[in-house]
């Protein structure tokens, strides 16, 4: 096995999170590596570009990496889960493939258990982040609209994006009902922002931006890192983070773009793989000194997995609609996002606002439900349907339950033979009144924009599956994997920083907030360099 | 017939599914899904769907020669059983049918890639959200 010249930090991971600590660490002029077991994006090549965009999207851009199946792809058994797995494995990671929806987490997110009493509370608050949301609102560049009663004061630096035909139908309806709508902070440039163009509308946003106007880390964070001095490698999958006799990781050992194994020596070793990936190596990373895999010692790796159930209600209504001709989504609701004692379930949702769908997701979605038949009707009916669909989405809370869980498959292997991740996930009862709260609540929406012929998928369909909680934060060693910035308890050179150390899930789209966290561990890191092994 | 292809067989089968579930339209003036332009670009696209689309050929398997009568009903059989092989079929005959310029322009849409020209989107009417900003602040401090 070769060694490569020693590090002094190596970033497993180059999306979300493992961008912003490169780019935040990179002021300190250490030597800084990132892995990445993907490739760099091609936007001419990213599915908007041909007439196949929709079928790609269930191909090699299909969220779900089973069926995507890239090389550079690991599978995922989820056939013990409610819901899907959503990530990608690229330089940018996840942020490809986001809506680029950009909610916060709300200051009770982080008082779970001293507000509501369930599940816990994070060792740090809304307000020790608020400086690192709004730096990363600029890095990423954010439009949105400031002066929101939902959601605490915030500066996006462009304008929102567009309401359009479909969100004043919205609009009306949520007026008329007289609940909270905003238009949603997007990471969609609205301007041409920091050398990239602004939106054209191409509605296609989820599988890569070919206008580059939706802000991933391969076109944000990462030139800026690179220029700085980081240095990115890809096709790197890593297999195990190695310790030494000490007690501290040494390094990890890896397998190059030709299958080859080499050991990278490094000083410090961080973790961004998100709340699968990260689990899945840690638990790999098992030795004679740490048997229950690393970091482990509370026994916490892998569990308190959360997804995000994300119930989507639709119906259709005679008027046509934006329909794909604009990003998927630029509204929210957070008219039941906060604990009300009325309702039979503690905590809340975001209700988000879809414009409506491509003409082949509309046929295939349709005919799965029965809306759409076989046969003669077949063309009468699809021209009911295409360009009239409204769609909300119910973001719920999702709290921790140690059953809920990531493990290492005892027989599905990656490309490498390095086992798989197997996921154990099912809705809790707290989370299951909401789910249908919300989906309630969504129908009386769409009915009050004139909608018909309503179908709802609770967890099956469209449901994202973010990944959080798996490395949990705490100040306890016995009841969290990491400290309070990011530190593991038991390998004092050892950080994590995606997804994985929330401690409770809030309602809403995660990658605000993941990347605000990273950037507070990777300041914390920079404040305490002389002591930060101590 | 290798792994990855269908044999003639199940192409046959394949494409007379494909014309039931989307038949020609004169009244929309739309081929139907088992075109030839149409139908060679299902084949051609199966792609990841092959294992499914074998075992749904095999469930459906001479339905190319039955009688119209008969050959419904055996599609909607197979249909009301469900499952992944009716996702599957579903989903390769629609991917193509749908990006066909002819089924594109009938819809009135413009049939070319979002790239790069893009869209048109209004900005709408933002008076709508007035009563929005009278609102009291909602989100909990802590």
């Amino acid at each position: 096995m070769a060694t490569n010249e020693m590090v002094d930090v190596l970033i497993i991971g180059s999306g979300a999170s493992g961008a912003a600590v490169a780019w935040s660490l990179a002021e300190t002029k250490m030597r800084i590596v990132c892995m990445e077991q993907g490739d760099w994006m091609k936007p001419s090549e990213y599915p908007s570009t041909g007439r196949d965009w929709e079928a790609r999207r269930m191909a090699d851009f299909d969220i779900f990496p089973n069926r995507r199946g890239r090389e550079t792809d690991y599978p995922i058994n989820d056939s013990e889960s409610a819901m899907k797995i959503a990530n990608f494995n690229g330089v940018g990671g996840g942020t490809v493939f986001y809506t680029a929806h950009w909610p916060r987490m709300n200051p009770s997110d982080f008082r779970v258990k001293s507000l509501d009493g369930i599940a816990e509370d994070w060792p740090i608050d809304y307000w020790t982040l608020e400086k690192f949301f709004e730096e990363n609102d600029r890095m990423m560049g954010v439009s949105g609209l400031e002066g929101d009663p939902g959601v605490p004061p915030r500066h996006p630096p462009m304008p929102p994006l567009p309401l359009g035909k479909t969100g004043m139908m919205y609009a009306k309806a949520m007026n008329k009902l007289g609940w909270h709508w905003w238009p949603s902070d997007s990471t969609i440039a609205t301007q041409d922002y920091e050398g990239r163009a602004k939106c054209i509308n191409l509605g296609h946003c989820t599988p890569g931006c070919a206008q580059g106007a939706k802000a991933s880390t391969d076109i944000t964070y990462w030139p800026l890192a690179i220029r700085a001095g980081v240095e990115l490698r890809t096709r790197c999958r890593v297999r195990e983070i190695v310790t030494n006799e000490h007690g501290m990781a040494s390094g990890v050992i890896y397998y190059d773009a030709n299958g080859q194994e080499n050991f990278q020596p490094a000083e410090v070793v961080i973790v961004a793989c998100n709340g699968v990936g990260t689990p899945r190596l840690l638990l790999n990373s098992a030795s004679s000194r740490h048997p229950n895999g690393l970091a482990n010692s509370s026994g916490l790796v892998g569990k308190n997995l959360m997804l995000h159930p994300w119930p989507q209600v639709r119906g259709y209504i005679d008027e046509r609609n934006d329909g794909a001709h604009a990003p998927m989504l630029s509204m929210w609701s957070k008219q039941f996002y906060e604990t009300d004692p009325n309702r039979d379930f503690v905590r809340g949702y975001t209700m988000q606002f879809a414009r409506g769908t491509g003409v082949v997701n509309e046929a295939i979605q349709s005919m799965s439900v029965g809306a759409l038949p076989w046969g003669a009707d077949h063309h009468k009916i699809y021209r009911e349907l295409v360009y009239r669909r409204l769609q909300v989405g119910i973001a719920c809370d999702d709290l921790p339950e140690e059953c809920n869980r990531v493990t290492l498959d005892p027989v599905l292997k990656d490309s490498n033979g390095i086992p798989a991740a197997k996921i154990d996930y099912r809705l809790g009862e707290n989370t299951k009144r909401m789910m249908e709260h919300g989906i309630a609540r969504a129908t009386e929406i769409l009915e009050a924009a004139g909608a018909k012929n309503i179908y709802t998928s609770r967890t099956l369909l469209n449901s994202p599956g973010h990944t959080l909680g798996t490395c949990r934060m705490g100040n306890d060693p016995e009841t969290s994997v990491v400290n309070a910035w990011g530190r593991s308890h038991d390998v004092k050179n050892l950080f994590i920083v995606d997804g994985s150390v929330w401690v409770t899930g809030g309602g809403m789209n995660p990658t605000s907030t993941i990347q605000a966290i990273a950037l507070y561990i990777a300041d914390q890191m920079k404040q305490r360099l002389a002591t930060l092994f101590d | 017939m290798t792994a990855e292809t269908l044999s003639p067989a199940e192409t046959n089968d394949l494409r007379r599914i494909a014309g039931l579930m989307v038949p020609a339209s004169e009244e929309y003036k739309v081929p139907g899904a088992d075109d030839p332009k149409i139908f060679a670009d299902i084949v051609k696209s199966i792609g990841r769907d092959m294992a499914e689309i074998r075992k749904a050929m095999a469930a459906l398997a001479g339905i190319s020669d039955m009688d119209d009568a008969s050959a419904m009903a055996k599609a909607e059989a197979f249909r009301a059983a469900g499952g992944p092989q009716v996702a599957a079929v579903e989903r390769c005959v629609l991917q193509c049918y749908y990006r066909d310029d002819r089924v594109v322009i009938s819809l009135g849409l413009e049939a070319r890639p979002p790239f790069p020209k893009g869209h048109v989107l209004e900005q709408g009417d933002w008076s709508l959200l007035d009563p929005v900003r009278k609102r009291a602040k909602m989100w909990r401090d802590a």
